[in-house]
């Protein structure tokens, strides 16, 4: 869960780490500035500012403006609920201070560079040594003479080597306080005055621990505070309200494509298997779907008439991984129930069923009954395929 | 011959009493494993398909030494469960279990890391070593089992827990044997994953090539091929990418978390030419996975 730049700064805010005035300014809300300030979208991405984002004003009528136009835009798809209005002073230096995860190593690694305020990544690649990293373990955590060998080691030494070790070991801590993936303060500005402030940050939190955290509990449940997250279709949101029917299995992760043949496909290799499968023998999905656990007759059922009633779908193919968990006979159930309840005939409808496992026996007779060809566990995910794509061609 | 575990291989059972647990601990007994004891806190002296239950790991290991845990806990129970299991001599660790928070996870890491304990998930299906062990619930019911898989001199290791058994199916249908079948785990940070593998298979003289079944995200894959060219590994390894359409949708997710593409880094794409470049056998299609892998039995 990515954290708005807002909610990142009370929590740095918590943590003492220096930021720029600011507040946060709703639609309409009346502004007395003494002074130029920086308009930022709050909207969960990276990029705000390359995409119209971030905008700067020089007076109240100006900033009233401004305020009001953006959150009119759509930012990649992003409408913003809010915007963040923060003083706006000159900075002598940027600098880039970040702690995630190498999957690799399996490890914490904290990264500064004194060449903030630019696309790390990228920089990270043109020019690696100006980007310093370093593993660190959760149990010995990030005290601040290791982040002081990180800062000096990238070349920094005296005042200011003093002042950003403990704002990396600060962003260290917040890391793995809050259970996040991502911290990232980019960038930390060194003010004419010589104090460093934090004037963007970016944290994520793992999905899988938000709710050890009381106050990322509520902002997760607050459906408020983004709008335009899920680009979704109405055939996929048609098909999320069938996942969640009932609890039993996964009838889930559908996508829309534009083509011809539909899709139950699973679990989640296999889905991903079955789909490149029918990409190369020429076939042309109009969706995708991830089938898991042991879905209902109800759930198979729903999935099948949502997907027939796409125009121009008329053939659907059934493959799936040899199953343990699902049973064969109830997919095949459900998705012989949903093609008579649409007036088609099951035979025709159904290019390929290639489920093999769990109660293929009792799967295997009522395909039988309706004359839908069977295909065993002989048959391989993209020979299934290639059946289905040929059919439907 | 196999790796990690084989039929002498002792396991106990963290969180026996649970219904996913239960049911594995049935299948895992009806398949040959050496099923000695099963462990959860509060239900110590009850018995689950007479395998008997302790309330600590410790009490459990007094009486039933052992070798290997399957772990099968609430997500927020699984670190502790991990680090008494570790902490109590066990050294290998297959952590069923979804949902972990990547903290967690990297800090019983640490610790096993330290002990030189091996821990395979989490979020996995577990290992097979075709007639002789398995532990966790790959394959479903011992019948199931025999069914997809056989012994043989190939190697499986999986990022899908549901493709680990396809793929043996392919081989057996096909007749080739497999040495063990690991589903690795679908997080983006696992105890073992290609990089830790690999080389114990390398090592395994009856293991012929191994087959790996990837999806995209992640950079293992990458680095893996690195580490062939660096021509730390001689045994052929058979690659199969799923999910290339995912290259043309940045940003969307599919399947496991880990399957969350940024740019080029972690697209198929780029792990199918870093396979390339290192020689290792890029199988196009499924079934091509059975045919590379007759080259070598």
């Amino acid at each position: 869960m990515r954290l708005l730049e807002h909610e990142s700064k009370r929590i740095l805010e918590k943590y003492r780490i220096a930021l720029p005035a600011g507040r946060l300014v709703g639609p309409g809300e009346p502004l007395a500035i003494d002074g130029p300030v920086m308009l930022k979208a709050q909207i969960p991405i990276g990029g705000r500012g390359k995409a119209g984002g971030i905008l700067a004003a020089e007076d109240a009528e100006e900033a009233r403006q401004k305020v009001a136009l953006l959150l009119q835009s759509n930012l990649r798809g992003y409408i913003p609920k809010s915007v963040y209005m923060e003083e706006k002073k000159a900075v002598k230096q940027e600098f880039f201070l970040g702690v995630t995860y190498d999957t690799v190593a399996k490890a914490p690694v904290a990264i500064f560079s004194a060449a903030g305020g630019v696309d790390i990544e990228e920089l990270a690649q043109r020019e690696p040594a100006l980007v310093r990293r370093e593993h660190f373990t959760v149990g010995s955590r990030l005290p601040v003479h290791r982040a002081r060998e990180i800062v000096a080691d990238a070349g920094i030494s005296g005042k200011l080597l003093l002042g950003l070790s403990p704002v990396l070991s600060t962003l260290a801590e917040i890391f793995l306080d809050y259970d996040a993936t991502v911290a990232e303060i980019n960038p930390l500005g060194l003010m004419e005055d010589g104090r460093l402030v934090a004037l963007d940050c970016h944290l994520e939190i793992d999905d899988d621990a938000v709710s050890r955290h009381a106050d990322i509990a509520a902002l997760e449940k607050d459906t408020g505070r983004v709008e335009g997250e899920r680009r979704t279709t109405d055939f996929e949101r048609e098909a999320a309200g069938i996942d969640s029917l009932d609890h039993r299995g996964v009838a889930g992760r559908v996508i829309e494509f534009d083509g011809n043949l539909g899709l139950i496909i699973g679990g989640g290799g296999a889905s991903l298997t079955a789909f490149d499968a029918i990409r190369s023998h020429g076939g042309r999905p109009a969706n995708y779907c991830e089938i898991g656990g042991n879905p209902s007759v109800l759930k198979v059922r729903e999935l099948t008439r949502l997907i027939l009633s796409k125009p121009g779908v008329d053939k659907i193919a059934v493959i799936m991984n040899v199953v343990s968990n699902t049973r064969v006979d109830l997919v095949a159930r459900g998705i012989v129930k949903g093609i008579l309840e649409c007036g088609r005939s099951p035979a025709e409808t159904v290019a390929v069923f290639r489920v093999p496992g769990a109660w293929e026996e009792e799967g295997f007779k009522i395909l039988s009954k309706y004359g839908i060809p069977i295909q065993g566990r002989t048959v391989s995910i993209d020979e299934a395929a290639k059946i289905a794509a040929t059919k439907a061609n | 011959m196999a790796i990690l575990a084989d039929e002498n291989t002792r396991v106990i059972v963290q969180g026996i009493t649970g219904r996913e647990a239960t049911s594995f601990t049935k299948d895992m007994l009806d398949y040959g494993t050496r099923v000695v004891a099963g462990i959860t806190p509060g239900k110590g002296g009850q018995r689950v398909h007479g395998i008997p239950v302790y309330d600590t790991v410790r009490q459990a290991l007094r009486e039933h030494p052992a070798d290997a845990t399957v772990i099968s806990v609430p997500p927020a129970l699984v670190k502790g469960a991990v680090l008494e299991a570790i902490e109590n001599g066990i050294t290998l660790a297959v952590v069923v279990s979804e949902r972990v928070p990547r903290k967690d996870t990297i800090e019983f890491l640490e610790v096993a890391k330290a002990r030189n304990a091996r821990v395979i998930g989490p979020n996995t299906l577990g290992l097979i070593s075709p007639g002789k062990v398995r532990l966790g619930m790959a394959g479903g019911p011992a019948a199931d089992v025999r069914k997809a898989y056989m012994p043989g001199p190939v190697g499986i290791a999986s990022r899908s827990g549901g493709m680990t058994t396809e793929i043996a199916n392919l081989l057996t249908t096909r007749g080739i044997g497999q040495s063990t079948c690991i589903g690795i785990g679908g997080d983006p940070v696992v105890g073992s994953n290609f990089l830790d593998l690999i080389p114990l298979f390398d090592r395994d003289p009856e293991t012929k090539a191994v087959v790996l079944f990837s999806e995209p995200g992640g950079v293992v894959e990458e680095k893996l091929s690195e580490l062939v060219l660096a021509q730390k590994l001689s045994i052929p390894i058979i690659g199969f990418i799923a999910g290339r359409f995912v290259d043309g949708m940045p940003g969307v997710r599919f399947g496991h978390a880990a399957t969350i593409v940024e740019g080029n880094r972690g697209s198929t794409k780029s792990k199918i030419e870093m396979f390339r470049k290192a020689g290792i056998h890029v199988a196009e299609s499924f079934s091509d996975i059975a045919e590379i892998a007759k080259r070598y039995v």
